[in-house]
């Protein structure tokens, strides 16, 4: 059943007209989304969305309309998500649909879902989009987790609805989209009455919900509406949006698929079956530029660095859950060093301009998806490259790049180069950028780099300090890298995924790379175990009529 | 210690030695006592009514009738006899001794069980709590205070389980029993249909006949518990429970027996000539048979329900009448639900018999149901009538479940939504039917007398006569 079931190619398109999920509204500074899960349109046959339960689909309006309200919706201020189901806010992700599901179905559904609300966070975080989680009525499981993402939570007294984390007691794994971790790390519930409270299936409801924690205030429904309105309201007062900003229109990507890949205006990825691999190739600006802020609104969202983090994240998620035995992705770029640069100065003198914060927004999470992809990245830097500033961004995100050395021609040898956007504007999740996680912060060093920000640098400078990992000359080339790819790909890529994220994420823990890690090791070693996946286990017994059997030994 | 407590609280739970739970009982009475006089019957607190209290489970003593004032009233606490070694009859512990405690692992879904069919019984004092003034007789108003005082006790037999064995979470779910109020928006009852008031006699009689029906079948699958103290509650329940749906089949008898009567005064079955004479036309009854049946049909829950099938699994709750079935795990075997296509259409899916368990006693539900048709059809037939009452498709006007907002003609035929709103009036009470069935409510109050849309019941309560003076107004 879950081959056929995942079979068919999922596409990450989306757009309001057509959301089958969540109803958006924007009044001033307030969006309002409205969870309305279509229980029979389930993006898989065989399980239907009930209780505002949701699947990969729903998330995926989830994450567009977020997106909208970023680009389109400036002015808007703080998000209210709530539910237009009467007294159900959301019972979490779909149990049927986890039970029919593929191990690795299950992990990147999750990824993506608490990629999306990790995106809510750092919307909030840096760019003022704030968001407010209006639960009118039962919400369960990653209904509860969606809240959790948001700057503050409301529910309704009505003496019935409450929040719960049921996951251990009902279905034997874990709230693990960042349940577990944001109810501690994040609003701070002590940790014996979390205990409590993630052993109860039933939850916890009104006036004690706001006294340990897991809301910030209740009202009974009669004020429910207004008190939504004020606490709305109050953080959009608190926001750095503009209520003046007028937004742009996102429009569809432009992508062709075939057999050999997947091509877009600026991102190209080609597919090599035989080697288990995919190249994924990264064009700089072309043509004219935008030079100022008015020319960037003109351009809208076919200004290059917009336009490219789209493509690139569509890519990233395409690749992700519609080829999984493409296991090491090549990262290429090909184009202009210089345009890129002088792009860069321009975001980073216009830095203050709503569009240019949500596109460097857009890039920060983009890479950061690229980060936390179970992927092995090899950066190639050859002739005709353009890693220079944000493309840089991308070596720097590999697990190792190579570098071309020496040629017979040597005008055509690449050069990299870094810009400001390489010191701090892009971090990564753990809130560390790539460049000073590479340097485990070490000042000097980074004080180093910066003055050589803007030049151009051959190889040699570039093996020099550290920026790349080897640099073959021609005659090595093929060779080296045809050597590096094969046994690669060789490789177990489950040890692999663990390795590759324990080596990018050095330094110290924050609230997310805690929940990816937590996400990445728990839930998915519960997800293979018996207990909750075995034929007698919780997650696929939960609503046939019969109990879960468990192995009791602990490990 | 031990007297007093019978005396106040007659029970069988020895609770004259069980201090922790008098401590609790002692705490919740107080505030149970305020609510019945905020929310309870309006008025008529202070008058004798001959009311019926169970003082034992024997024969004798569950009904002991005398004059009582609603508020001194004795609400007991009875749990039917034990069964010695009784044994669990259904589920994946079938034959295993049955539960004398709560297993630690079932205590949050066995609370909400509980808890939901606690909330019902104060919910539906309060939705008749104004219907006093306007009953048709003494006899009609007896037997309206006769239920509300035993869906009193009723809650009391959930309070107690409440209290005895599910710790502080269960006082707290007690007093949020008290809480909860129907067609309260802010505090609303857990079940849509428990908030919205009775305020008719006719209403009164369809609720007690099909919703309290419900209560019936809820009562009876929960009476199957491996839970003992829950089972052995229920069925003690089920005895009271009896007398409320008498009240419901005889009362849309006695209306229909009526508006027989009249028909024939008038040599015409003509409803507006009947309404002119002060009687009930059949349609209006049947659209109030129509709209009552299928809200009570949504109380059993959705027809594949996950729900249904781990409460059958673990022995929480079972089918109506579990020793009746041959196979009591029902594993792999398959139920045959009816669904909209989508397209117009029916049809058919096949599920597994433990999710079907809602579906299943909906069906022995409906079965009961079609008994009071027989004999309100009868007394039409006897009269020479070729007119004949009917329970609509279970597929008419559903809220919950796959024909959840799927319209459809009263023979569960799906049509479009313009089709319906087209038939709405002849199938459902209409804003005028509703004005012209509150426009005969007005109290009787004299002692042997009745309303004209009502034919006297046959016989009395506990053998007195039909003009006894069931409550003493004066």
């Amino acid at each position: 059943m879950p081959d056929v079931m995942e079979k068919q190619m999922v596409l990450f398109d989306a757009a309001p007209e057509s959301y089958r999920h969540w109803k958006l509204k924007v009044d001033g500074r307030v969006a309002t989304l409205l969870m309305d899960v279509n229980e029979d349109a389930g993006l898989r046959p065989g399980y239907k969305l009930k209780l505002n339960s949701y699947d990969l689909g729903v998330d995926i309006e989830l994450q567009d309309a977020l997106q909208r309200i970023r680009f389109e919706h400036p002015e808007a201020a703080c998000v209210v998500i709530s539910s237009a189901k009467e007294r159900m806010f959301c019972a979490g992700a779909n149990i049927y649909m986890l039970g029919l599901s593929s191990h690795g179905w299950k992990v990147n559904f999750c990824k993506f879902t608490n990629e999306t609300r990790n995106g809510m966070e750092d919307s909030s975080r840096n760019d003022g989009l704030k968001s407010l989680a209006a639960l009118n009525g039962t919400t369960a499981g990653g209904g509860y987790e969606l809240a959790l993402a948001c700057d503050e939570i409301l529910l309704v007294d009505d003496r019935s609805s409450a929040v719960s984390l049921p996951e251990t007691p009902l279905l034997g794994v874990l709230p693990g989209t960042g349940g577990l971790t944001r109810v501690v790390d994040k609003r701070k519930v002590r940790r014996d009455l979390a205990d409590l409270f993630c052993t109860n299936a039933d939850g916890v409801k009104g006036e004690r919900a706001k006294q340990w924690g897991l809301v910030d205030e209740i009202a009974a429904p009669a004020r429910f509406g207004a008190l939504v309105a004020e606490r709305a309201q109050a953080l959009a007062a608190g926001s750095t949006r503009s209520a003046g900003a007028k937004g742009i229109k996102l429009n569809p990507l432009k992508r062709n698929i075939d057999d050999s890949g997947y091509r877009y205006e600026h991102v190209n990825v080609g597919f090599d079956r035989g080697a288990r691999a995919a190249t994924l190739n990264v064009s700089g600006p072309r043509g004219t530029q935008p030079r100022n802020g008015n020319e960037i609104h003109a351009a809208g969202d076919s200004w290059w660095p917009l336009a490219m983090a789209r493509e690139l994240d569509d890519a990233i998620l395409m690749l992700r859950t519609n080829e999984p035995e493409l296991g090491l992705l090549l990262l290429k770029t090909e184009g202009d060093a210089t345009a890129v640069l002088t792009n860069d100065a321009l975001m980073v003198a216009n830095g203050e301009d709503w569009l240019v914060r949500e596109t460097i927004g857009m890039l920060r999470r983009t890479f950061g998806r690229l980060d936390v992809s179970s992927r092995s990245l090899f950066a190639l830097i050859e002739p005709g490259s353009c890693f220079a500033g944000t493309l840089f961004e991308l070596a720097l995100a590999a697990d190792r790049s190579y570098m071309l050395a020496a040629a017979e021609d040597e005008a055509t040898l690449p050069k990299i180069a870094l810009s400001e956007m390489n010191f701090g504007l892009l971090p990564m999740v753990n809130g560390s950028g790539r460049l000073a996680a590479r340097f485990h912060g070490q000042a000097p060093k980074l004080e180093e780099l910066r003055k050589l920000s803007g030049q151009k640098l051959d190889a040699e400078a570039a093996i020099e300090t550290g920026l790349v990992t080897v640099a073959p000359d021609d005659l090595d080339w093929e060779d080296e890298i045809r050597i590096a790819i094969e046994e690669r790909v060789s490789l177990s890529p489950d040890a692999l995924t663990g390795m590759e994220a324990s080596l990018r994420f050095g330094g110290a823990e924050n609230l997310l790379t805690k929940i990816f890690g937590r996400l990445s090791a728990w839930q998915n070693w519960v997800f293979i175990r018996p207990n909750a996946t075995g034929e007698q286990g919780a997650l696929k017994v939960f609503g046939k009529g019969s109990k879960a059997k468990f192995d009791w030994e602990r490990v | 210690m031990d007297s007093n407590y019978q005396d106040r609280i007659p029970n069988n739970v020895d609770l004259g030695s069980n201090r922790t739970l008098q401590r609790a009982l002692e705490h919740w009475q107080p505030e149970f006592l305020n609510w019945w006089h905020g929310l309870g019957p309006s008025d008529f607190n202070a008058n004798d009514i001959y009311l019926r209290t169970a003082i034992s489970v024997d024969t004798k003593g569950w009904a002991t009738f005398g004059y009582v004032k609603m508020p001194e009233y004795r609400w007991g606490i009875f749990l039917a006899q034990p069964e010695a070694d009784r044994r669990i009859g259904f589920g994946d512990h079938y034959g295993q001794p049955a539960w004398q405690q709560i297993p630690g692992e079932h205590r949050s879904t066995l609370r909400r069980l509980i808890v939901t069919q606690g909330d019902t019984e104060p919910a539906s004092v309060e939705q008749q709590r104004l219907l006093g003034h306007t009953a048709p007789s003494l006899y009609d108003m007896r037997n309206l205070f006769q239920v509300n005082v035993e869906e009193g006790r009723h809650l009391w037999a959930m309070v107690y389980l409440l209290h005895a064995y599910f710790g502080r979470d269960g006082r707290e779910e007690a007093e949020e029993l008290l809480e909860r109020h129907s067609g309260d928006a802010d505090k609303p009852r857990i079940l849509s249909t428990f908030n919205e008031p009775i305020s008719d006699w006719l209403s009164f009689y369809m609720f007690t006949y099909f919703t309290d029906r419900d209560g019936k079948f809820q009562l009876k699958s929960l009476a199957e518990s491996s839970f003992d103290p829950l089972s052995r509650t229920c069925r003690f329940m089920l005895t009271e429970e009896a007398h409320h749906m008498f009240v419901g089949d005889t009362g849309i008898g006695r209306v229909i027996k009526r508006t027989i009567e009249v028909m024939k005064e008038l040599g015409t079955d003509d409803p507006v000539s009947v309404r002119k004479a002060g009687a009930i036309d059949l349609p209006t009854v049947q659209k109030y048979l129509n709209f009552w049946f299928s809200s009570s049909l949504d109380l059993f829950g959705g027809d594949s329900s996950s729900n249904a099938a781990s409460y059958f699994a673990n022995g929480l709750k079972g089918r109506p009448d579990e020793e009746k079935y041959e196979d009591h795990l029902a594993v792999g075997q398959s139920y045959t639900l009816e669904l909209p296509d989508g397209k117009g259409g029916v049809r058919q899916e096949q599920i597994p018999m433990r999710n079907a368990m809602n579906e299943v006693v909906r069906e022995s539900y409906v079965r009961d149901c079609e008994k009071g048709l027989a004999r309100w059809n009868k007394l039409l037939e006897d009269a020479g009538y070729p007119h004949r009452m009917f329970l609509p498709s279970v597929r008419f006007r559903r809220t919950v479940g796959s024909w959840a907002g799927i319209p459809t003609d009263l023979n569960g035929k799906p049509i479009s939504a313009e089709e319906f709103a087209a038939h709405e009036t002849e199938w459902l009470p209409t804003e005028g039917d509703r004005a012209y069935v509150h426009s005969l409510m007005k109290g009787v109050f004299e002692r042997g007398k009745m309303a004209g849309w009502i034919a006297p019941p046959e016989r009395g309560i506990n053998t007195q006569t039909t003009d006894f003076e069931y409550v003493k107004l004066h």
